[in-house]
């Protein structure tokens, strides 16, 4: 607990002492992938990815619905497996790691690499049910008291404990939306993720509680490798120091998020910033 | 009556008054500067209902009330002095005589004079009433026909009058629903008041002994005890429930979850295929195959297990709920929004825990209710248990010994027997109104949970 | 910075230990749980086939049958009568009717089973020793009946030899068949010892040989003679009942459903007679049976036994079926279509009947066709309106005694002459699943036909 307190704290600080955006390029690797496909039967949705992600830094990836941003997200941590019919190719590593890899084990590397979806979904439990299945099913806890530390610190890293407390036998179902969204951010940081993969988190969220989620972003990043899939340009802007620009199943451009903003090199990026590919 | 020239008659109507109130109303359409409210189909239909309606009434009276003034007029017919000789038996053959006679078969041996009289006379009087009937109702048809297509404007609404009379019979059709509930519940209600009024109704309810004494003679009735067979249909549901629940509901999550697609397209509709066998071969299946086989395997471990016996039953008709459990499992379970399975998945859940910890509870509501709807089927199933449950109307906790259901009892008590006048016929009505309200509960109930669970996820 | 990245580092690395130190045991429970779902589809599927296999298994031989081939002799000497009644001039029909009813009752005094004993006597080996009683018990005892019935049709044969094809008795089968235990001692064997050895002798000359059982759906029940019994009774009580279902139910259905999905104002008696046909859907069938015994039979007084009482409380079960898969249909039809039409200035009866109903069409046939399989199955309520009644003759209207495809079944498989009826009650139910599956595989080509057209 001392631990987490300090990391808290340290957390705080480094707020404060805000980071120049710019400097995420400088930060090392922690996934790269490389010409990665994605097949629903016979419809090709993604042609040939290739991007780094660098390490505790929060990259966006932006683009017209059904550019395919969402789908090479799920591939990150191999969500598109329970989808049938979905074939992914190329290789993506985690530290070196190919994840696609017969030997590795997809309930590991789900458990470090976390996801937030784009509706809210808490499961029908109690708010310290939601955060704690997690640690429970990876048995993560040794004891009751190991379980309520990590679910008041998850709970507290998310913004939420004040707002709970009081109530955390209550299911979570019964929370307002941006409430909800940030229980589901709770409950992924609980099992310890590294990365946190974001799918349009803020989307189903009015202004107020989308402000609160970016804000909480821009905190995790100090201990978390987060990837944030969005709709919203401004959004990407705000949060993000990498932008991945997607188009038609294709990466046509990527960069520090200010250079992908103010300077972008492609005539298609150009225009989606513009406001001219919808 | 010859229905051929009746329906003759009926056809004649029909096609002339339609394309009288066609013809008319097109002829108004064309004429010059006149817009028309309907189409001519319309009023060529309208015109037919206005043209076959009173036709109808009147044939339909005479049907109703023929009968009982052609048998006066053959009583008129014999003479007073033979009347008055005549038993109610002899009257029957006299009357069947003159009528056979009329209709030129002739009778076997000597035909007394009045026996011919009256058969001639009988002859032309149904002749007369007959054309006379025809053409009262050709005449009636026409008369409406004809006031009718005088009514035929440009701005006679007849769409409208048709669509009316559609809807009506429309809701007529709805009202045969209402009016079966309403004949189950009143002929349950009053036949089963008859029952106690001769046994107390406490002492069906709560008895413990079923010996109805089915030789109709003097007033001991036997014992109506409802205990006995109550607890038969509990048991044979309960152990059709622990075959079909756990085999359906893993069905389900095995089809839904894990199967290919091509497992799930040939493995789903073999098993709704036992759905739709009738229950008495499940019955002969019981009876013959899963008896025996129960039995032998009793003998084996050392079990005296009856080959007709409520395992027995219960095996087979939990087997034959297995598709009832499985398909409003997989229903339900399908119902469960994705995003809550994505949720579990992304945490790093295998599929077993994301199914147990978070589709099951999440489901929950919607399997109580399926579960209960399966209960009731069981409940009211008759066949099988009419077939392998050994009819034992006894008290008893062994399921391995024959037992009697509410069913069974009913199927006992009234097959073919409809002089519904001492307790043991009526005994039927009073085990079917608790069958009725037993499973009307539990379907109000469940269809009550399964609707609150759709609404949660919509 | 880098201080906290170590222990975060460390920190992951160790839960990342945590995690793997447990995955053996999930994924064995993993394993575990998808097995018992295995378990559960093949147990299912097993069950469906093992109760098709036995059905098919214990009805297939009931398919065959054992013929006499006899030459029977109408011997003037046993068959003493006097010609048969001539229509003669100015003699009314019932008086003749009468005369030939006469001549067919001193027919029947006739013993011809003599006729038959002789003819089986001259088909056995020269000087067999068999007494009449044991080797009458060879045929069926319809045997006489059958040649009667040829003497009734052409007087002429008086005098004559004729080949004739009898059924062989129900026991004689048994015991070709194997279904008896031939090693068992003469107390427990229907026939006598040589009348078994006699059947064996018919069976190697030709006298008997094996055929086609056309009896099971050329003849109508029969107790006195179970060799001839057979379903065309029942076929045709199922017949007239599916008629009546399909006449009622179906234009009743559809036209409720239009009338509640389509027209109804959303009021309380509307939601009341929803919530009444869902609870009437899941009625047990035995009361409907009840309902059809107090109304129909007791208060109505239509005939018992009857089909039209049967085909009047399958109409009403089956209604609710009907209605709600006919409501499903409709309301899957999309509101454009619905928009288009009233667009167009269609009425809204207009735009139910000319756009509407035809798109659901499919559907609805499917629901109907599957209603009434349903309704063919149905046994118990019939039992209660008193179809079960032994009906040895095809009922000619809906109004006659009749009994049904399952009740038949049902009155079968309680024969005491279990080595006989055991086979023939699973032929039975062959013939009843086969018509069901016709019904089901006839819906499921439709509505593939239809649903491609439209």
């Amino acid at each position: 607990m001392d631990m987490l307190a300090n990391k808290i704290k340290t957390t705080q600080q480094s707020v404060n002492s805000a980071m120049n955006p710019l400097d995420a390029l400088d930060r090392p690797i922690r996934l790269t992938a490389r010409d990665v496909t994605v097949h629903y039967g016979a419809k090709q949705a993604l042609h040939g990815i290739s991007i780094d992600i660098p390490d505790r830094a929060v990259t966006s990836f932006i683009g017209p619905s059904g550019c395919g941003k969402s789908t090479f997200l799920r591939c990150i941590n191999r969500m598109n497996d329970t989808i049938e019919g979905a074939k992914v190719g190329g290789t993506i590593k985690l530290d070196g790691e190919d994840i696609y890899d017969p030997s590795l084990d997809v309930v590991e590397l789900r458990a470090r690499i976390g996801m937030v979806f784009q509706k809210p979904n808490p499961f029908p439990k109690s708010i310290y049910d939601n955060v704690a299945y997690g640690p429970k099913i990876h048995g993560l806890a040794r004891s009751k008291a190991d379980l309520d530390e990590i679910v008041v610190s998850s709970l507290r890293k998310a913004g939420l404990f004040e707002e709970v407390k009081d109530r955390l036998n209550e299911p979570g179902t019964g929370l307002s939306g941006g409430q909800q969204q940030r229980l589901c951010i709770a409950r992924a940081i609980a099992v310890g993720p590294e990365v946190i993969l974001m799918d349009e988190p803020c989307s189903a969220l009015d202004p107020i509680a989308t402000a609160i989620i970016e804000e909480l972003i821009d905190e995790l990043r100090e201990n978390y490798t987060i990837v944030i899939v969005t709709h919203s340009m401004q959004q990407a802007a705000r949060v993000s120091q990498k932008t991945a620009f997607f188009h038609l199943g294709n990466l046509i451009e990527e960069g520090a998020t200010e250079d992908i903003f103010t300077n972008p090199v492609n005539k298609q990026t150009q225009d989606y910033i513009m406001g001219r590919i919808g | 009556m010859d229905s051929l020239v009746v329906a003759g008659l009926l056809i004649v109507l029909l096609g002339l008054s339609y394309q009288t109130g066609w013809s008319r109303s097109r002829a108004l359409a064309t004429t010059a500067g006149v817009k028309i409210h309907s189409r001519p189909q319309y009023h060529g239909a309208l015109l037919a209902i206005w043209t076959l309606v009173p036709a109808l009434i009147i044939l339909g009276a005479w049907a109703w009330v023929g009968p009982g003034i052609t048998h006066d007029f053959i009583v008129s017919q014999i003479p007073a002095d033979t009347l008055a000789n005549l038993d109610q038996v002899g009257l029957n053959t006299t009357i069947s005589r003159i009528s056979a006679i009329a209709s030129g078969y002739g009778v076997a041996g000597e035909i007394q004079p009045f026996e011919q009289a009256g058969g001639n006379a009988l002859r032309s009087f149904q002749l007369i009433s007959f054309l006379l009937v025809i053409g009262a109702a050709a005449l009636a048809g026409g008369a409406a026909l004809f006031y009718a297509r005088g009514r035929i404007s440009a701005r006679l609404r007849a769409r409208n009058t048709v669509e009316r009379i559609i809807n009506l019979v429309l809701l007529a059709c709805s009202a045969v629903a209402i009016l079966t509930t309403v004949g189950i519940v009143a002929s349950l209600v009053t036949e089963a008041f008859r029952f106690f009024t001769f046994i107390n109704p406490l002492h069906f309810f709560f008895g413990t002994v079923w010996a109805p004494n089915n030789a109709p003679t003097g007033s001991n009735y036997g014992s109506y005890g409802l205990l006995p067979l109550l607890a038969g249909t509990l048991m044979i549901t309960a152990i059709a429930m622990l075959v079909a629940v756990p085999v359906g509901l893993m069905a389900a999550i095995y089809l839904s979850q894990y199967a290919h697609r091509r497992l799930r397209a040939v493995a789903k509709p073999i098993i709704e295929i036992l759905a739709g066998i009738p229950t008495i071969v499940f019955g002969f299946f019981a009876l013959v195959t899963v008896g025996p086989f129960l039995r032998d395997t009793g003998r084996l471990v050392g079990l005296s297990i009856n080959a007709t016996s409520a395992l027995t039953a219960g095996v087979v008709m939990g087997i034959m709920i297995i598709p009832f459990v499985s398909s409003l499992s997989d229903d339900i379970l399908n119902q469960v929004p994705r995003s809550l399975r994505d949720g579990a998945y992304g945490l790093g859940a295998t599929k077993s825990e994301t199914i147990r910890n978070v589709m099951l509870p999440a489901a929950l509501p919607g399997i109580v209710g399926a579960f209960l709807l399966a209960v009731s089927r069981a409940i009211g199933e008759t066949m099988i248990v009419v077939l392998a449950a050994g009819n034992s109307p006894v008290l008893r906790g062994n399921p391995f010994e024959p037992v009697a259901t509410i069913t069974v009892s009913i199927v006992n008590q009234l097959t073919g027997d409809t002089d519904f006048t001492g307790p043991q016929s009526l005994v039927g009505f009073a085990l079917g109104l608790t069958l009725f309200v037993i499973t009307l509960c539990l379907n109000v109930f469940a269809l009550f949970i399964v609707r609150r669970f759709r609404e949660q996820y919509e | 910075m880098t201080d906290t990245l170590s222990t975060t580092r460390s920190a992951s690395q160790e839960r990342t230990k945590a995690i793997r130190a447990g995955l053996r045991r999930r994924h064995m429970s993993e394993a575990i749980f998808k097995g018992l779902g295995l378990a559960a589809i093949i147990l299912a599927l097993g069950f469906v086939a093992l109760l098709f296999v036995d059905v098919v298994r214990r009805g297939l031989p009931a398919f065959t049958q054992s013929n006499l081939h006899l030459a029977v002799t109408y011997d003037p000497e046993i068959i003493d009568i006097e010609p048969a009644p001539v229509m003669v001039p100015g003699q009314s029909e019932a008086d003749f009717r009468a005369a030939n009813l006469k001549w067919q009752r001193d027919l029947a005094m006739l013993n011809w089973n003599k006729v038959i004993e002789a003819s089986l006597r001259a088909a056995a080996p020269a000087g067999f020793e068999i007494e009449s009683r044991e080797i009458l018990s060879i045929a069926e005892t319809n045997a006489r009946h059958e040649v009667r019935a040829m003497f009734v049709d052409d007087p002429g044969l008086l005098g004559q030899t004729v080949e004739v094809d009898l059924l062989a008795s129900a026991n004689a089968d048994n015991w070709i068949k194997g279904n008896i235990d031939r090693s068992l001692g003469d107390a427990q064997q229907q026939l006598s010892a040589p009348a078994r050895q006699l059947i064996d002798i018919f069976v190697e000359n030709g006298t008997i040989s094996t055929g086609f059982a056309w009896a099971i759906f050329t003849n109508v029940d029969s107790r006195a003679a179970p060799a001839s019994a057979g379903l065309l009774g029942a076929l045709v009580g199922t017949l007239y009942m599916m008629l009546i279902v399909i006449v009622l139910a179906v234009p009743i259905g559809v036209a409720s459903a239009i009338y509640l999905e389509e027209f109804a104002p959303k009021s309380r008696l509307t939601d009341f007679i929803e919530v009444n046909i869902n609870n009437l859907a899941a009625v047990p069938s035995i009361v409907f049976g009840l309902l059809g015994a107090a109304v129909f039979i007791n208060y109505l007084h239509l005939p018992i036994s009857a089909p039209i009482v049967g085909g009047l409380v399958l109409t009403l079960m089956t209604l609710p079926t009907i209605i709600i898969a006919t409501r499903g249909a409709l309301l899957g039809v999309s509101p454009a279509l619905r928009q288009a039409a009233l667009g167009m200035g269609a009425s809204k009866t207009q735009m139910v009947f000319h756009h509407v109903l035809p798109v659901t069409f499919p559907s609805i046939l499917t629901a109907t066709i599957l209603g009434v399989a349903h309704a063919l199955g149905e046994t118990a309520p019939l039992l209660l309106i008193g179809m079960k009644a032994f009906v040895a003759q095809v009922p000619a209207t809906p109004f006659d005694q009749a009994t049904a495809l399952p009740v038949q079944i049902y009155l079968w498989q309680g024969n005491e002459n279990r080595n006989f009826f055991e086979p023939r009650t699973a032929a039975a139910i062959i013939v009843l699943l086969a018509v069901m599956i016709c019904l089901n595989g006839i819906a499921i080509y439709l509505r593939s036909r239809l649903e491609k057209r439209a």
